[in-house]
């Protein structure tokens, strides 16, 4: 690392700036079309050659009855948190005992979370179709927050089993014999040394509902439970004359920048759930 | 731990207790993750076997294995196959290369590591449907920038061909997924002893010797891991096609075939019988991977 010259700066300066690009690119087009005039769409240039915000108000017009918009956004954000929060529990649950206690079936069950996560999701699409129209439950919030929780627990279980196998638990053990009840031992304690884990896991099991879009398209039929990433598959212009290019932007940009900032903010702790357990050690 | 070295009879009760309580706790993630998977296939397979359309629901009857045999004959089935193995390939192949570069890059960079680890997270917070629009737009001939580029032709019409629509398939799906292959990479990167390369350079080992002969070898355990999660992930493309083409001009995956079997057309048995089918690849190729490569999966982690 002592020759650093000029030539690796350059080299390493063109690899960044490309990674930047790469990275970036698709999210400032989308952000520059939403901004185009209905008459600069098709004019091909990157860079709108002047800015309008026409497509994000038609987004809400209307207000929650008509605005095609609105009401999947609600879907969406409602279906998310209420899957995110019992995906947590549940999971909390579960890896604390993988990660603390012994007993047989510990491999059988992180195997079976293994073997789910690989599962393809279109398999079991036809027989919840069927079931879900039969229990009542097809086009409804919970017919969604079911399967993504099937789905979300195995990474859950995973990103908890690897951060609750780092807590030093003997902790709990001296606080108690400091003089704690075993109730504070656990809230001043594990709480606060558990929950940059947890928070980890929540963001990813959330990420993972936000983006879901084969469920969202196969047990939904309407606004009443029809997440964004559905709704905006179905998008129609304001008439039909006019193609939804500048809605469908404008409405990609609501749903992305909230996350890309939330996503920046908790970098640190997305990579290492991302990469949770993937290598031992 | 404990429990388990000293086997002495006081401490089996206590192991009793605590084998209750760890299956208490594990109980209702393992009943929700099993309602949505191991019943639901179940039925699948039972659908599968019947002839069942929704559009004629006196008509039911039991069919056996003629839904398999409509389905392994049709030459759509096989077409759809080839499209899904064709992108999965290219797709994994291209995004290995790629996230290793990004990888060595924020291993390694000596300014603006902290740049690249945060942008190429931008893609992952991304809904897939939005990458697809997003690139769509950039590459539709009416409003789409890329045309504009040099050395392009302003009348490439990028959906009107089978090839062509997969090209800009396989750059979205593989702008989406990259930035975690490379994060899977670089954890397995960091575990590398650095005294290795020191080694290998005062031997005279060139960077791509070291690259070859160090890196790649040590690393094959997290390569194996991150390759089998992107490839069972890429085998269920669905998002991205739906959105671009909707299986349009031959670019059909086995995913978009059995929606439009089960939900478009709703033809249960035969929509069944594709997703069995499909269930089945998956399985054969995580046993691919698993005894063909030798990839350790208790080393793994479910994707995201």
């Amino acid at each position: 690392m002592e020759s650093r010259n000029g030539r690796d700066y350059a080299l390493w300066s063109i690899a960044i700036v490309l990674v930047v690009l790469f990275a970036l690119i698709p999210v400032l087009w989308l952000i520059s079309i939403s901004l185009k005039p209905p008459a600069e769409l098709a004019d091909q240039h990157f860079i709108p050659s002047s800015v309008s915000f026409d497509n994000y108000k038609s987004l809400f017009e209307g207000g929650i009855s008509d605005s095609p918009f609105i009401k999947p956004l609600i879907n969406s954000i409602g279906i998310a948190l209420i899957t995110t929060a019992i995906s947590i529990v549940l999971a909390s649950f579960a890896a604390y005992a993988i990660a603390r206690l012994e007993f047989p079936g510990k491999r059988v069950i992180l195997a079976g979370a293994l073997a789910i996560a690989m599962f393809p999701p279109i398999s079991t699409v036809g027989p919840l179709f069927d079931m879900w129209r039969a229990l009542h439950l097809y086009d409804t919030w919970l017919g969604l927050i079911i399967p993504y929780l099937t789905f979300s627990l195995p990474l859950a279980i995973y990103v908890l089993v690897a951060f609750f196998r780092e807590i030093p638990w003997e902790l709990e053990q001296a606080a108690q014999v400091d003089g704690a009840t075993p109730f504070q031992a656990f809230t001043k304690v594990i709480v606060p040394l558990a929950a940059p884990g947890v928070f980890t896991a929540a963001i990813l099991v959330f990420i993972f509902c936000w983006n879901d879009f084969l469920f969202a398209i196969s047990l939904t039929s309407s606004d009443a439970s029809r997440t964004v990433p559905a709704a905006l598959a179905f998008f129609t212009g304001e008439s039909s004359f006019t193609a939804p290019t500048g809605s469908i932007a404008a409405a990609a940009v609501v749903v992305t920048v909230p996350i890309i900032v939330f996503v920046l903010i908790f970098q640190r702790r997305i990579v290492a759930g991302l990469t949770a357990g993937a290598v031992k050690g | 731990m404990e429990a388990n070295t000293t086997p002495q009879p006081k401490a089996s009760s206590r192991t009793r207790s605590e084998r209750k309580l760890a299956w208490m706790l594990c109980a209702p993630a393992v009943v929700a993750m099993l309602l949505v998977t191991a019943y639901p296939i179940a039925y699948a397979v039972v659908l599968s076997l019947q002839n069942v359309d929704l559009r004629f629901p006196d008509e039911n009857s039991f069919a056996g294995l003629s839904n398999y045999v409509t389905v392994l004959t049709s030459s759509l089935w096989w077409t759809d196959i080839f499209n899904t193995v064709f992108l999965m390939v290219t797709t994994v192949a291209i995004e290995l290369v790629l996230g290793m570069a990004i990888a060595l890059v924020m291993h390694r960079a000596i300014f603006g590591r902290g740049v690249v680890r945060t942008s190429v997270l931008i893609p992952y917070g991304i809904i897939t449907v939005v990458a697809a629009f997003a690139w769509q737009f950039a590459f539709a001939p009416e409003t789409g920038f890329v045309n504009n580029l040099p050395l392009i032709s302003d009348e490439m019409d990028w959906f009107g061909g089978r090839f062509s629509s997969f090209a800009v398939i396989i750059m979205a799906e593989v702008w989406k997924t990259t930035p975690f292959m490379a994060l899977l990479l670089l954890a397995g990167l960091v575990t590398i002893d650095d005294q290795l390369y020191e080694a290998a350079r005062v031997d005279g080992a060139s960077a791509w010797q070291r690259f070859t002969r160090i890196t790649l070898p040590l690393m094959k355990p997290a390569i194996l891991v991150a390759l089998l999660f992107r490839t069972l992930d890429a085998f269920r493309v669905f998002d991205t096609i739906f959105i671009m083409t909707r299986g349009a001009l031959e670019t059909e995956s086995v995913s978009i075939l059995g929606y439009n079997q089960l939900i478009s057309r709703l033809n249960l048995g035969l929509g069944s019988a594709v997703s069995v089918l499909i269930f089945l690849c998956v399985f054969l190729i995580a046993f691919i991977f698993v005894r063909g490569f030798g990839t350790k999966l208790d080393e793994g982690r479910p994707g995201g």
